[in-house]
């Protein structure tokens, strides 16, 4: 019997196995990909502070090492089930069943996919990117920077709440890090980009953690980003491939036309379908927004529905490296406490 | 421009179209503007692809013009409606083939609103009785005739005497299609292909040979707005959202347009006649203006039909440079004559546009 | 060219490839603090002149950055340089500053000298 069965091995995961193994308990990684760290294997720079994304990977696998922890990769949950002594059976994908006390969902949020945008052509126009794509792009980055269709650009523009506050997308809901994110890549593209006038297109921006205003006024004012307050309606092509984007200034009240050599969509954070999966196989409660629902909002928002069966990070909804390691340790804490009163 | 991302889309819209037995819902403005349009769909689904339609002299307007400028009330173009239902299942069929795309998208709205509050359908049914005694089933299957055109594309692709294809260069002839508003920006579901790629006309014209032009304003409205057109002054509106789109598809240089919607094609050929008069400008490039072409007519082009049978003749931008892309021989001193050999007196020459 | 008793009206949209930039780019070289603008609208509530004219100088310095250089000839004569909005700025953007800037560069334009 394992003291804690983890699903997933992002920040989240690797984080409150951590921490839970220096408080002295067992846990086991169960993680679907090859490799542990998540998304942000494919994340090039974090923000505010524009560190590279690898310093925060190599620290965990660091940490990871030193812990000898266990971990399945190239595993996922099939079912999560609550036994009749207030154990834990967890099913995989492989001939191993696993018996834990309690389990931790740390299993993270998927992208929202952006050709569910119809109108925004992505896949169907070359120079139409997501914000993860960008990421992927500039990681890889070896030389001058090219647009998809080989031009260096001049015009680029960053869409915020692409799946996001948007109903016809079935996401009503905030994904709360996509404003500074394009913040963030907005500026890099500048810096590398120099010549290039940068747009956002933005319906609020929200500024919400340390470092985020800071950032938003340099890019105002050091890098002459301009903000437009206006949701884009429809992308179109132009015989030279480049980019025609409708949008009303909405500061100004009349509509828009912008030509643009490249278009980054803010794709928005998503429940991941293994959600859905865990919400059948036990009895989960999960929020209107589809992520899991956090027993009290306030003070307990590591716990679910089901004793015994905690969370951690993104599980619960949109939140930055830094609000997701910080659930992590609570998750620990939370477990702990769970742990030595049964 | 990746095609393969777009037919990923074209497959999540498709919707069942019926194979055989349609009641013919005929569209005001075709049957005035483009009066062998209709007659040559006819022709198209009796000769060469055997179907059976029923052409119903008892059929009526829908009323969505009136509907659409404010005249006429919701309630009377459901009973409208109502009564060419009746008319269907009186003829003892259960699908309809709508000329019109504002009176597929009203039969369209009408039989939502009936799913979504039956008291009204209900309400409707007792307004028909009372005005005619009649009485109606639900249609099974609503398609707008481009739908039906789209579905026997390949049938009339293999029948073809000419293709899509300029015969002095051996290209595909670059073709603009424009989807008439009310065909799926209502319902995106209800219209092959959704509503941001359509692909009813995309689908005939790459079936018959013809390259797609996908321009940014492909999806503007051609600007015929109903009420914004009939009050002579407000028709700047209307001209201007056409011209809008020409300027943006000018680029391209297509060599015709094809609209699903009378209106649309109506507006896209007429105004380019009061644009060149207004101001002088034309928007292709040797001062002919584009072609617009009705999707019966490209039909018949393609199958070998007369273009003066087709009624090309009736057309405000002239038709000839694009036969002669197309390869099709016609008799010039035939164009106006009538259909016992008589000659019609000539239409004015416009001051700028030529012919 | 005949008369239909109608005529094509002109696009409203702006077209940002077509935007004149004398102005605000002149602004700006002498002025950064004013990319800062968020469009609070805190400047137009406490202005004298917006309180009994049309002037909006949240409005104004929108324009200015789509090229409306026409419009901006008109108003900013209303400006009545008390300098309260200077005060209330959330960003710090010297609006006094920026207000004289408009009509040097309105002058230098005219002169076609930018």
């Amino acid at each position: 019997m394992i003291d804690v069965l983890i699903i997933g091995g992002g920040i989240a995961g690797i984080e409150t196995a951590c921490s839970l193994q220096d408080l002295g308990y067992e846990t086991v990684i169960v993680e679907k990909e090859r490799t542990i760290g998540g998304h942000l294997n494919n994340w090039d720079t974090l923000f505010p502070t524009h560190r590279p994304a690898s310093e925060v990977l190599e620290y965990y696998t660091e940490e990871t090492r030193k812990r000898a922890l266990t971990i399945y990769l190239n595993t996922y949950v099939t079912s999560i089930i609550k036994l009749d002594d207030g154990t834990f059976e967890v099913n995989t994908s492989r001939d191993v069943i696993f018996h834990s006390k309690t389990v931790v969902i740390a299993s993270g949020y998927s992208l929202f996919n952006a050709e569910r945008k119809e109108e925004y052509g992505y896949k169907i126009y070359d120079n139409v990117l997501t914000s993860a794509d960008l990421e992927k792009k500039l990681k890889t980055l070896n030389g001058e920077f090219k647009t998809p269709t080989d031009k260096v650009p001049e015009k680029i523009a960053f869409i915020h709440c692409v799946g996001s506050r948007d109903e016809k997308s079935g996401n009503h809901y905030c994904s709360k890090l996509c404003c500074v994110t394009a913040v963030k890549q907005a500026i890099h593209m500048k810096q590398i980009c120099p010549q290039a006038d940068i747009f956002c297109c933005y319906m609020d921006l929200r500024m919400y953690g340390p470092g985020f205003e800071e950032m938003y006024r340099e890019a105002q004012e050091k890098y002459h980003i301009q903000f437009i307050r206006g949701r884009l309606s429809e992308v179109g092509e132009n015989a030279d491939g480049t980019l025609q984007l409708k949008v009303e200034d909405t500061l100004a009240a009349r509509p828009s036309k912008i030509k643009v050599d490249m278009l980054v969509l803010m794709v928005g954070m998503e429940s991941p379908q293994s959600t859905a999966l865990f919400k059948e196989t036990c009895g989960l409660q999960c929020a209107p927004n589809r992520f899991i629902q956090p027993n009290d909002h306030h003070i307990g928002s590591n716990k679910t529905n089901i004793d015994g069966l905690f969370t951690a990070g993104t599980s619960i909804g949109p939140m930055s490296i830094f609000d997701t390691i910080n659930h992590a340790k609570a998750s620990a804490i939370t477990i702990k406490n769970y742990l030595s009163r049964n | 421009m990746n095609t393969e991302a777009k037919k990923q889309i074209w497959s999540s819209y498709q919707k069942e179209i019926a194979d055989n037995n349609y009641y013919y819902a005929r569209s005001c403005i075709r049957q005035n503007f483009f009066p062998a349009s209709e007659v040559t769909f006819l022709r198209i689904l009796r000769e060469e692809l055997n179907k059976n339609i029923f052409d119903d002299p008892n059929h009526t307007t829908c009323t969505g013009i009136g509907y659409h400028s404010d005249i006429v009330p919701f309630d009377t173009i459901q009973t409208v409606v109502a009564r060419h239902f009746a008319l269907m299942t009186e003829a003892g069929l259960e699908n309809v083939a709508i000329s019109c795309v504002t009176s597929f998208g009203m039969y369209t709205e009408i039989l939502d609103l009936w799913h979504h509050f039956p008291e009204q359908l209900e309400k409707i049914r007792e307004y028909l009785y009372k005005a005619t005694k009649r009485e109606f089933n639900i249609p099974k299957n609503i398609a707008h005739t481009s739908d039906i055109i789209y579905k026997f594309r390949n049938e009339i692709a293999e029948k073809a005497k000419h293709k899509l294809i300029n015969v002095q260069t051996g290209e595909p002839l670059n073709v603009v299609e424009h989807i008439g508003c009310h065909y799926a920006k209502m319902f995106p579901t209800k219209g092959v292909g959704g509503a941001e790629f359509p692909q009813v006309l995309s689908g005939m014209i790459e079936s018959w040979g013809g390259n797609v032009v996908d321009y940014p304003e492909r999806r503007h409205c051609c600007g015929f707005g109903f009420r914004n057109y009939l009050v002579q002054a407000n028709r700047g509106y209307s001209v201007s959202n056409t011209k809008k789109k020409l300027e943006s598809m000018k680029p391209y240089k297509p060599d015709f347009i094809v609209a699903n919607c009378p209106g649309c094609a109506m507006f896209m050929d007429k105004w380019q006649y009061t644009l060149a008069e207004m101001e002088g400008v034309t928007y292709d490039e040797f001062g002919y203006g584009i072609p617009v072409l009705t999707y019966e007519e490209m039909a018949g082009l393609v199958l070998g039909y007369n273009p003066w049978d087709l009624g090309l003749q009736m057309h405000q931008v002239q038709c000839e440079p694009l036969l002669d892309k197309l390869g099709i021989k016609y008799d010039p001193k035939a164009k106006y004559l009538d259909k016992n050999g008589n000659q019609m007196p000539l239409p004015e020459k416009p001051s700028c546009l030529k012919v | 060219m005949r008369n239909f008793g109608f005529t094509t009206t002109k696009s409203r949209t702006i077209d940002y490839e077509k935007i004149d930039t004398r102005l605000i780019s002149y602004i700006l070289q002498n002025e950064p603090s004013f990319n800062a603008c968020l469009s609070c609208g805190s400047c137009t509530a406490i202005c004298s002149a917006g309180n009994l004219t049309s002037f909006n100088i949240r409005k104004l310095s929108l324009q200015i950055r789509l090229g409306d250089i026409e419009n901006t000839k008109l108003e900013i004569d209303k400006c009545m340089l008390c300098g309260k909005c200077l005060l209330e700025c959330p960003r710090g953007i010297n609006t006094r500053n920026v207000i004289m800037l408009i009509k040097k560069g309105l002058n230098i334009i005219d002169k076609n000298e930018i």
